[in-house]
């Protein structure tokens, strides 16, 4: 295991090997023809950065982003993309109508962000790992140790969070019902 | 001379790859068509081999030997892709069940389990949601109608009955204080208390929504086959067809053992604290978890030929306004009976005892409102010899 934040050793190869997989899987997200193929890519591409959460010991974190996203979201991805009828867009050159535009864009987007890439100071002392399992001085679970953090530090920000996704799930809600009424 | 602990590791994980299929294909199908058979009056497959139990022999060379078929528009990668993901989630999600304590293997002390992972139950719900993808994938890209609505059934039907699970085992961890499946076993050691008692409710939710997840009677609807031929696993055949078998099979035993864990004290005897039932600690532990999860599967088998199939609409009403609701409730319940009495254990004692009568008063109701419906139907229809 690794020391700090920043992997070394096997870790450190295990993390550039998924990274590296991670990323070219995102591409190609982008870059299928096929909707499911887009949507698969994209689901290997979730399963990888779960696998780094759990090489980053924030196993609590690894689980859930494979439970909601891979498990739950991406089901209701595939859902949706196969009741619209997919392979259409095969027959097409190309998606992308804005070159010119992106060839514009692309510098003024990716140059600062190279800038503060390459100046920003990594911190002299590492993060300790450890620090994500901490609640107080007690070396506790992942689990325990987000959950403190949840309904302790953060209480009345995550309730309004929730709030707010409860008010969007019934405004879905509404809405849904609404068309249906139209489409009688 | 000790061994490295990864050769034990090793090994274990070599078992478990090795032993569940073949276990699945010879034992376990084996005892659903003689079971089935014997519940249907019949006899079921009794050819092969003393009372049929080479018949896995038979079925494996048959499945091996049979033509591997792609439909000509498949989706050919995705249409390989399918069965295997169908099955390397449930036999990955083996790793983490405790099949018994540690046991001393000449000098060294092997665990039973593969890996104690302190996210266990976490764990096994997150790599069980992928076991879907085999299905819906495998129902859209054999490029078959029945197929895909194969596919999205068990699409909805997953995705629907994984919360209901997910919130019937919170009301357990509540009970654990721990993710892992070994210090569920441990916990329900030190509080001589099975947490099938507080978590009755909790259980039946499990069991329920379990059913469902493994797409089994009695929802079995992605692969009704008076409605949908065979659902997502039409277009395949030998051995492509066979992994989305053991898959399967697989995720039932898994939620056989998971229920045994957190639910019916995994290893434990019953009744560990009961000073007279002392001699039952002589079964070797392993041997009473494996004989928990034989019963379940019995369970299984004769859900299958008992229960006829729900409708879509019926599924999901049960998942949605039933299940989900009466598990939040349970969450509540159970929070409380903790909070609200001195000690972690007096109150889920209580809670224990309440829900089991109360599940004895419904019982004894739902009796008696059947000899009451039936003495009115006798009353109103003629009787046969007058009329």
């Amino acid at each position: 295991m690794s020391d700090g934040v920043l992997l070394t050793g096997g870790a450190g190869v295990l993390f550039a090997v998924l990274a590296a997989v991670a990323l070219a899987s995102a591409i190609a997200v982008v870059v299928a023809r096929s909707p499911v193929h887009s949507a698969l890519f994209l689901l290997l591409s979730f399963v990888l950065v779960a696998a780094i959460f759990i090489l980053q010991q924030a196993e609590f974190v690894g689980a859930v982003q494979m439970l909601v996203y891979a498990g739950g979201i991406m089901v209701l991805f595939l859902f949706v993309v196969m009741l619209v009828n997919p392979g259409v867009t095969r027959s097409e050159k190309s998606f992308q109508h804005q070159w010119d535009v992106a060839v514009v864009l692309l510098p003024i987007f990716l140059l600062p962000f190279l800038y503060i890439l390459g100046t920003e100071k990594l911190p002299d002392v590492p993060v300790k790992a450890e620090a994500f399992r901490m609640v107080g001085t007690r070396v506790v679970g992942n689990t325990e140790a987000v959950s403190w953090v949840l309904f302790r530090d953060y209480l009345v920000p995550f309730e309004v969070a929730s709030v707010f996704l409860l008010v969007a799930m019934i405004g879905a809600v509404v809405l849904g019902k609404r068309s249906l009424e139209k489409m009688d | 001379m000790t061994l490295p602990p990864a050769f034990w590791t090793y090994l274990k994980v070599v078992l478990l790859v090795a032993l569940v299929p073949a276990i699945v294909g010879f034992v376990v199908v084996l005892a659903e068509r003689r079971l089935m058979g014997f519940m249907q009056a019949r006899l079921g497959p009794n050819r092969v081999g003393p009372q049929g139990t080479l018949q896995g022999l038979a079925d494996l060379l048959k499945l091996v030997t049979k033509e591997d078929i792609t439909p000509s528009r498949a989706e050919k990668a995705v249409h390989s892709l399918a069965p295997v993901l169908a099955v390397i989630p449930a036999l990955t999600a083996l790793s983490v069940i405790p099949f018994g304590p540690p046991v001393r293997v000449g000098r060294t002390v092997v665990p039973l389990w593969v890996a104690d992972v302190n996210i266990g139950l976490l764990f096994l719900l997150a790599i069980t949601s992928i076991g879907v993808y085999g299905i819906i994938l495998g129902g859209w890209s054999s490029n078959n109608k029945y197929s895909l609505l194969g596919g999205l059934r068990s699409a909805a039907q997953l995705v629907s009955y994984e919360v209901p699970m997910g919130l019937a085992l919170v009301s357990v961890l509540l009970m654990t204080r721990s993710l892992s499946l070994v210090q569920s076993v441990r916990r329900q050691e030190a509080m001589h208390l099975w947490f099938v008692f507080p978590g009755l409710l909790a259980f039946f939710i499990y069991f329920v929504a379990g059913v469902a997840e493994t797409n089994r009677n009695p929802f079995d609807l992605p692969e009704a086959e008076s409605e949908l031929v065979s659902g997502f696993n039409t277009e395949y055949s030998g051995v492509k067809f066979a992994f989305f078998f053991l898959g399967e099979y697989t995720a039932m035993i898994i939620i056989s053992c998971v229920a045994v864990t957190v639910f019916f004290g995994g290893w434990l005897p019953p009744f560990p604290n009961v000073k007279a039932l002392e001699f039952l600690w002589q079964v070797p532990p392993a041997l009473w978890f494996l004989a928990k999860v034989a019963a379940f599967l019995f369970a299984y088998i004769w859900f299958r030929s008992t229960f006829p199939r729900y409708r879509f609409d019926q599924l999901m009403a049960l998942g949605w306004k039933w299940l989900i609701p009466l598990a939040l409730t349970n969450i509540l319940l159970v929070a409380f009976a903790i909070l609200l009495t001195p000690g972690w254990t007096t109150g889920l004692v209580w809670l224990g005892w309440t829900l089991g009568v109360l599940f004895v008063l419904a019982y004894l109701a739902a009796k008696l409102r059947q000899k009451l419906a039936r003495r009115e139907r006798l009353a109103a229809e003629p009787h046969p010899v007058e009329g």
